[in-house]
């Protein structure tokens, strides 16, 4: 058996738990979601949260340790997110898994969550070669990375206001959609028009690879507004998919900017936005026009999970960048920085 | 035996060995610094002390509420995780118990409170007994005055302890008068070796648990649940 690495992920509302043996092998990715609890609460309730992490923990970690065939002994060195994210959420993580490092007396491995959402992309290509560009694109992040060398991240743009997901996520509860609106907005969109409603575009200055997508969102909120007021009716899917359009045309457009500007042949798209399908297919048709190559990990893996830390903290051993026991939670950690 | 006690329900962080109930080694750190932090090279540091390898624990015991909340999950996380990785039993300690034990023989009536925010106090009421204190009523999360109020049914002094103390002192002396009386800062904070005592007492008497039975007892919902709650119930 080769390096066997325990991934353990607590930042959001998802407990999940996974081994992964070589960088590539995963032998077991258990994602034990909450989902259905924050449901009534129309969003993430960081304290109800963090007790089901208290809960889950355990047997998310245990059941990993089955699927996987492993006992604790096989286990070469702990990986746990600790940041950014919901500072209780991240807590319980963090310190499941220095309990674990000391007491099994193997390397405790610090990953920041979003470092995590970029090898997911590894999990399936670690042949990519570097250069890369990737777009991070989930509830809490609208980032576009630049990667010279393995485990060099440079900030290229981001948000100034409300991530992409986030935006996904207003727009649908405003909608009546639900939550986690992403999904439901894009199933909704394949049944729209696109062009049916004109709403605004954020280019920022000329040239800028940020992002903000407030002014989006107001807009589509103001049109339900009016459209309440004077008791129209709204078509909901041209609405969908008109806003769906709106994002990901500027999200596409930066990108293909950036990665112009890089001389970068090859993008990776990361986050739970990244399951996306209007975002994906307008980024391969562009990106094929501009010959480049667009990869992207697989739906299950983009949406968050431990698969993706343990990936992370693989290449982090392989390294031996190690943090001691003292490792806290770091709810607003930077891409790039590393606290501990 | 030889048993780990935790306690990071407040803002203190306190580990400590005890054998068969006397105290090998304790810490205790009262420093502003997160439990997350400090914890577990204080409990690696303890077991050092104590002149022991973590192969020779066969029990732990873990303060699980009430409590900070956040703090209960750090020391009930790792407090959980050692007992899985070490195949040892674990024991959940009142945080309110395991501070009103160090004056339990003064046969007079102790009042634990914790500091709970919004004006109210994690509170226990106990009488002072050789062994253990005998739990009378709680744990309540309560304001001064209903605890004042829950105090009435009993006659006689009263001590207060804990992190409640430095906020709400003058408010209980008015409320209560020459029945109040409060402890020295030294015995005001909660202390590892109580919980490891306590626990060592429960696991003596085979009451120890798996990792995956042990709970925290929060004794409040969060407040999205009690919003949710409410508006329910409308
Ligand atoms: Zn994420």
């Amino acid at each position: 058996m080769g390096i066997t690495i325990l991934g353990i992920e607590t930042s959001c509302d998802e407990t999940s738990a996974a081994v992964l043996e070589d960088g590539i092998t995963l032998r077991s990715n258990i994602v034990s979601s909450q989902v259905d609890i924050h449901k009534k609460f129309g969003g993430v309730v960081p304290e109800v949260a963090s007790r089901k992490h208290l809960e889950n923990v355990h047997p998310v970690i245990m059941e990993a340790l089955e699927q996987a065939k492993v006992t604790l002994k096989d286990i070469n060195a702990i990986a746990v997110t600790y940041g950014p994210g919901l500072v209780g959420a991240l807590l319980v993580g963090v310190a499941a898994a220095k309990a674990m490092a000391y007491a099994l007396d193997v390397p405790l491995i610090g990953v920041n969550h979003l470092e995590g959402h970029i090898a997911a992309n590894f999990l399936t290509r670690p042949d990519l070669e570097f250069p890369l560009l990737c777009l991070v694109v989930s509830g809490g992040h609208s980032d576009l990375v630049f990667m010279p060398h393995r485990g060099d991240y440079q900030l290229l743009g981001r948000t100034r206001d409300d991530a992409a997901g986030e935006a996904f996520d207003k727009v649908a509860r405003a909608m009546g959609l639900g939550y986690p609106g992403g999904p439901l907005i894009d199933k909704l969109a394949r049944e729209g028009d696109a062009s049916a409603l004109k709403l605004p575009r954020a280019f920022l200055e000329e040239g800028s690879l940020d992002f903000s997508f407030s002014g989006l969102k107001s807009a589509v909120l103001n049109y339900l507004n009016r459209a309440e007021m004077r008791q129209e009716e709204v078509n909901k899917a041209d609405l969908a998919a008109s806003f769906q359009q709106a994002t990901v045309e500027v999200l596409v457009e930066k990108t293909l900017l950036a990665a112009e500007r890089t001389a970068v042949k090859t993008i990776m798209l990361a986050g739970g936005v990244a399951a996306n399908g209007g975002l994906r297919s307008l980024l391969q048709t562009r990106a094929l026009a501009a010959g480049c190559t667009v990869v992207y990990p697989p739906l299950h893996l983009c949406t968050d999970n431990a698969a993706m830390i343990a990936c992370a903290g693989y290449y982090k051993y392989l390294r031996g960048d190690f943090a001691p026991l003292t490792l806290n939670a770091v709810p607003a950690l930077s891409l790039g920085e590393e606290k501990y | 035996m030889f048993v780990l006690g935790i306690e990071a329900a407040t803002p203190v962080a306190a580990v400590a060995i005890v054998e068969d109930g006397r105290v090998l080694a304790e810490r205790l750190v009262n420093n502003r610094r997160t439990h997350s932090i400090n914890l577990l090279p204080m409990i690696k540091a303890v077991i050092e002390d104590a002149g022991l390898t973590p192969p020779q624990i066969q029990g732990i015991a873990v303060s699980f509420g009430p409590g900070s909340f956040t703090g209960l999950r750090i020391g009930l996380t790792t407090a959980k995780t050692l007992a899985w990785v070490w195949q040892v039993p674990v024991v959940g300690v009142s945080t309110l118990e395991a501070l009103a034990l160090p004056l339990a023989p003064q046969g007079q009536l102790i009042c634990p409170i914790l500091n709970a925010r919004k004006n109210e106090v994690y509170a226990s009421i106990f009488r002072g007994r050789a062994g253990q204190p005998e739990l009378l009523k709680g744990p309540l999360a309560v304001s001064p005055r209903q605890l004042a109020e829950v105090l009435a049914e009993w006659e006689g002094q009263v001590t207060f302890l804990g992190d409640g103390v430095p906020v709400y002192q003058q408010e209980l002396s008015d409320l209560l008068g020459e029945r109040a009386l409060f402890t020295p800062q030294a015995a005001l904070l909660p202390r590892g070796a109580a919980v490891a005592e306590l626990g060592y007492w429960q696991l003596a008497a085979g009451q120890g648990l798996s990792h995956l039975e042990l709970a925290a007892q929060y004794i409040r919902l969060s407040e999205a649940e009690v919003k949710l709650a409410a508006k329910c119930g409308k």
